[in-house]
C-alpha cells in the first residue's frame, strides 16, 4: 500500500517536472515576472541594499535576462535559495533560473538534470592564513585546522588537496561566510579555505588584511555560471544568449553608454545583428530583435557589471584574472553572433 | 539573700530598631553582608559587574550611528582609542529588519496590524476589559491576512462565512437530525464551502463590487514581520487544534484516537526542520504544475501542526492532572461532553497547563527563526543577507545583538503575562 502511494507521488513529480519544463517563456511572459533563483546573500554577488532592492553580480544577470525577456530589469522576482534549497527550488520550477555562484560540475549537469547555460566567473578555491602562521604553500599545511563551509564543492576539493598531497588537516565545518570569517579570526582555525573570490571579499572587510595573506595554490576550478532546467531548450538558449551577448558586448566595445548610439547602425555587422539593427537573431529566439540591446542596457556589459559589482573599484576589489576577455589573456570566449 | 524583687510596673514604649538593620544600610547588611563569605561573594560579584559593565559601556555608547559604512565606523572608532560597536547598520537597515522587504509606502498598514493584534487581544488577555470587545477579537483573524496580504475584501468575508455556516449548522440541524449528525454536518458543511463555493463567490462578488486594496506578494514578507506572522498565527491556532488533539487522545471512539495519537507521535517524532523541508521543496514537486501555493502559507500550516501536537500534550498533561470526580461531578449534573469539557474541565486543565502553554508559545516563536534555512528572510535570514553587502560586511556583534534584544523583548513579555494570568487565577487548591 505504502509503495503503491510513493509510486504514484513519484509518477506525478516525474509528470509535473515533465509538463513544468515545457515552456518556460511562455510561463514567464504570462507571469510577467522572471522568478530568479538567487543567493540569501554573498558579497558582490547577491545581496539587497537599504532600500529592500537586490543587487551584485549575479542579480545583475538575472535583470538582464528580465530585460530581454520581458523588456524590463525591474521585472524579476528574487528568490533567496540557500546552498541545501537552490537545486529543488530550480528542479520543482519554483525559480526559472537560477543564478547563484553554483559550480558547474558533470555530476549536476547529468545528475541532477539541469543545464549550465555557460561560465559568468571563473573561480578557483584557495586558502587564507595569517601572516603569522609563517606558511607561503598551501602544501605546509599540515595538520592545520581549516574553516570551510559545508555543504559546498569546496568540501570535497579540500579533501581531495590533502589526500593527494598525504598531509593532514582537522576540518571545523561552519554554515556562512559570516561565520566562517568570525572562527578564522577568533583563531578557531589556521586556514580559511573557499572561493578566492570569497576570500579577497573576506579579507577586504578585515581591520588589518595586510595580516594576512592568501595563499598561491588554487587548488579546484570553479566555473560558476547560471543554470535552468534539462528539458527545456528553447529558454536555455535565450539564458544562455543572454549571457553571450553580455561578454561579446564587451569585446565589442558596446557599453550602457554607447548604446544608443550603435543602435542607429554601424559599419560592424556583428555588432549590427546583435543590436537587432541587422539579421533576425532575436526573432530565432522567440523573441524581439531589440532583446540583447535591453539586456546590455539593463546595467551594462560583462565588463561594466563587474567593475561595479566586484571589480577593483569595489571594496571586494577583484581583479579580472580569468575572467577577462580571451583578447586579454583571459577565458571569456563568446561564440560568434551569425 | 535580698528579697528585692523588680518588677517593671508599665510597659516600655517599642523603640526604634537599631538604625544597621533597617532601611537601605539594613538591607545591604542583611543581604549582601550577613557573612564573612557572603562579604567576599558581594565584593567579588560587585567587582564582575563593574568589570563587565567597564567592557560593554563604552562599546555600546560608541558613536558610530550616522557611520554610513563598515569603514566609516572604523575611522571614527579609530579616534575614539577605545572598541566600540557600529551602530550605523541598526540606523540604516532597522525598517528592514522590521517589515523585510515590504513596500515602503504600505508599512502603515503592518504597524496597523499590529496594533489592531493588540486591541483583538486585549479582552482575551485581559477579562476586566468590556466583553464587547471580544466581537473585534472574532472578526481580527480575517481582518488580519487581509491587511497584510492586500487584496480583495471578499476572501476574508467568504473564508468568516464558513465559520458561520459551521455554527448555525451544528445550532439549527441538531433537533432536526441529532446530536451526532449535526456534529459531523458542522465540520464537513464549511469544508465544502471553502473548498468548492467560496473561491467563486468570492471572485463574482468582487466582480460586482471589488471592494480591494492593494495586494503584497509573500516574498516581500521578512524580518521581525514575518517572525510574528508565522508565530502569531501558530499560536493562536494551535491552542484550540492542541484543545481537540489532547481531546481526541483520550476519546473512547476509536478512530478519533488512534488518528490523534497518529497525528501527534508522528509530528512530535520528526524534527521541525524536516517539516519546513518538506514545505519548502517537497510539496512543490509534488503539486501541479502551475499551482501557487504560498510558500509563507506552507510554512506557516507546517509550524501550526508542530505547535498543535506539542500543545496537545501540554493540555493532555492538565487533563491527567485533574481528579476523577470532575469528570464525575460533570456527568452526576447531567451535562453533555462538550458542556462539560466547556465549564468543567477545560477551564480548570487550561490552568494547570499554562506554564507548559506558555512555554510552547514562546518555543513556537523562537522556532520561526528557522524557516532562515529554507530561504524565508526571517531576522536570522535577512542579517545573513545584510551582513552580505559590502558596506557593512564583517559586522557580527551589532546585528545579532539586536535581535537577540528584540526576541528577549517578546519571549520576556510573554512570560511575564503567564505569570500574571497564573497568580490571577490562582484559587487556593494546592
Amino acid at each position: 500500500m505504502k509503495k503503491t502511494v510513493l509510486v504514484g507521488a513519484l509518477a506525478v513529480a516525474g509528470l509535473s517536472a515533465g509538463v513544468a519544463g515545457a515552456a518556460t517563456l511562455d510561463d514567464v511572459k504570462a507571469r510577467g515576472k522572471l522568478n530568479c533563483g538567487a543567493n540569501t546573500g554573498l558579497v558582490g554577488f547577491a545581496a539587497p541594499n537599504a532600500n529592500g532592492e537586490w543587487e551584485g553580480f549575479d542579480v545583475a544577470f538575472c535583470r538582464a535576462v528580465a530585460a530581454a525577456v520581458l523588456g524590463d530589469p525591474t521585472a524579476v522576482e528574487f528568490i533567496p535559495t540557500t546552498g541545501k534549497t537552490r537545486f529543488t527550488a530550480l528542479a520543482s520550477g519554483e525559480v526559472d533560473l537560477l543564478a547563484r555562484n553554483t559550480t558547474w560540475t558533470f555530476t549536476r549537469d547529468i545528475d541532477l538534470k539541469f543545464e549550465f547555460v555557460g561560465v559568468n566567473y571563473y573561480d578557483g578555491q584557495g586558502f587564507m592564513v595569517p601572516k603569522e602562521l609563517g606558511v607561503s604553500s598551501a602544501k605546509e599545511l599540515d595538520g592545520a585546522t581549516v574553516c570551510i563551509q559545508t555543504g559546498t564543492t569546496t568540501e570535497l576539493n579540500l579533501a581531495d588537496f590533502f589526500r593527494a598531497n598525504n598531509i593532514s588537516y582537522e576540518p571545523v565545518p561552519v554554515e556562512t561566510d559570516n561565520e566562517a570569517q568570525q572562527q578564522y579570526l577568533a583563531g578557531a582555525c589556521d586556514a580559511y579555505t573557499t572561493d578566492a573570490s570569497g576570500l579577497a571579499a573576506v579579507r577586504a572587510t578585515f581591520e588589518a588584511p595586510g595580516d594576512h595573506i592568501l595563499l598561491p595554490e588554487i587548488i579546484s576550478k570553479e566555473p560558476l555560471g547560471p543554470l535552468v532546467r534539462h528539458g527545456d531548450n528553447d529558454w536555455g538558449d535565450i539564458v544562455r544568449w543572454t549571457l553571450n551577448a553580455l561578454i561579446s558586448a564587451e569585446e565589442l566595445g558596446i557599453t550602457s553608454a554607447n548604446i544608443d548610439e550603435l543602435s542607429s547602425g554601424t559599419d560592424n555587422p556583428e555588432i549590427n545583428r546583435i543590436l537587432g539593427t541587422e539579421g533576425s537573431l532575436g526573432e530565432m529566439l522567440g523573441l524581439d530583435a531589440e532583446w540583447a540591446k535591453r539586456a546590455i542596457k539593463a546595467g551594462g556589459n560583462y565588463g561594466e557589471l563587474f567593475e561595479k559589482n566586484v571589480g577593483e573599484t569595489t571594496p571586494i576589489g577583484l581583479a579580472r584574472g580569468l575572467n577577462a576577455q580571451w583578447t586579454n589573456g583571459g577565458l571569456l570566449y563568446s561564440p560568434p553572433f551569425r | 539573700m535580698s528579697n528585692t524583687h523588680y518588677v517593671r510596673s508599665e510597659m516600655l514604649s517599642e523603640q526604634e530598631p537599631p538604625a544597621a538593620t533597617t532601611g537601605a544600610i539594613g538591607w545591604v547588611r542583611e543581604n549582601l553582608f550577613s557573612s564573612a563569605f557572603n562579604s567576599v561573594v558581594t565584593l567579588l560579584a560587585l567587582a564582575f559587574i563593574y568589570w563587565l559593565l567597564a567592557q560593554a559601556l563604552p562599546w555600546m555608547v560608541s558613536p558610530t550611528w550616522h557611520a554610513s559604512s563598515l569603514t566609516e565606523c572604523r575611522e571614527i572608532i579609530a579616534e575614539l582609542g577605545y572598541g566600540g560597536a557600529c551602530w550605523g547598520i541598526i540606523r540604516e537597515r532597522w525598517l528592514q529588519f522590521m517589515f523585510g522587504f515590504y513596500p515602503k509606502e504600505l508599512y502603515w498598514r503592518v504597524v496597523l496590524d499590529f496594533i489592531l493584534l493588540f486591541v483583538a487581544l486585549a479582552p482575551v488577555l485581559f477579562t476586566h476589559l468590556p466583553r464587547k470587545m471580544l466581537y473585534f477579537s472574532a472578526i481580527y483573524p480575517f481582518l488580519m491576512p487581509w491587511l497584510l496580504w492586500g487584496g480583495t475584501i471578499w476572501n476574508p468575508v467568504m473564508a468568516a462565512l464558513g465559520f458561520v455556516i459551521g455554527y448555525l449548522a451544528s445550532r439549527h440541524l441538531a433537533p432536526v437530525l441529532g446530536n451526532l449528525a449535526a456534529t459531523i454536518l458542522a465540520f464537513v458543511l464549511p469544508v465544502i464551502w471553502w473548498i468548492f463555493l467560496s473561491g467563486p463567490v468570492a471572485d463574482g462578488i468582487a466582480s460586482v463590487l471589488p471592494l480591494a486594496i492593494q495586494s503584497v506578494e509573500s516574498r516581500a514578507f521578512g524580518g521581525y514581520m514575518l517572525s510574528i506572522t508565522i508565530g502569531v498565527v501558530a499560536i493562536a491556532l494551535s491552542l484550540p487544534i492542541g484543545i481537540l488533539l489532547a481531546l481526541g487522545r483520550q476519546s473512547n471512539l476509536l478512530i478519533v484516537r488512534s488518528l490523534s495519537v497518529g497525528f501527534i507521535e508522528f509530528i512530535r517524532g520528526v524534527p521541525l526542520i524536516t517539516l519546513l523541508f518538506v514545505a519548502s521543496t517537497l510539496l512543490n514537486i509534488f503539486m501541479p504544475p502551475g499551482t501557487d501555493f504560498d510558500i509563507i502559507l506552507r510554512v506557516i500550516i507546517m509550524v501550526t501542526l508542530f505547535a498543535s501536537a506539542y500543545m496537545a500534550e501540554v493540555i493532555r498533561g492538565g487533563l491527567a492532572a485533574l481528579p476523577r470526580g470532575q469528570y464525575e461531578a460533570a456527568d452526576a449534573l447531567g451535562l453533555d461532553f462538550w458542556m462539560a469539557q466547556r465549564l468543567i474541565i477545560m477551564p480548570q486543565a487550561l490552568k494547570i497547563s499554562i506554564p507548559g502553554i506558555v512555554s510552547t508559545f514562546i518555543g513556537v516563536f523562537k522556532d520561526t527563526t528557522l524557516v532562515s534555512i529554507i530561504g524565508l528572510l526571517d531576522p536570522l535570514g535577512l542579517s545573513r543577507a545584510i551582513l552580505a553587502d559590502a558596506a557593512w560586511n564583517g559586522l557580527v556583534w551589532e546585528i545579532y545583538g539586536f535581535i537577540a534584544v528584540m526576541f528577549f523583548i517578546f519571549c520576556f513579555s510573554m512570560s511575564r503575562y503567564s505569570m500574571y494570568l497564573e497568580r490571577k487565577l490562582q484559587t487556593g487548591h494546592r
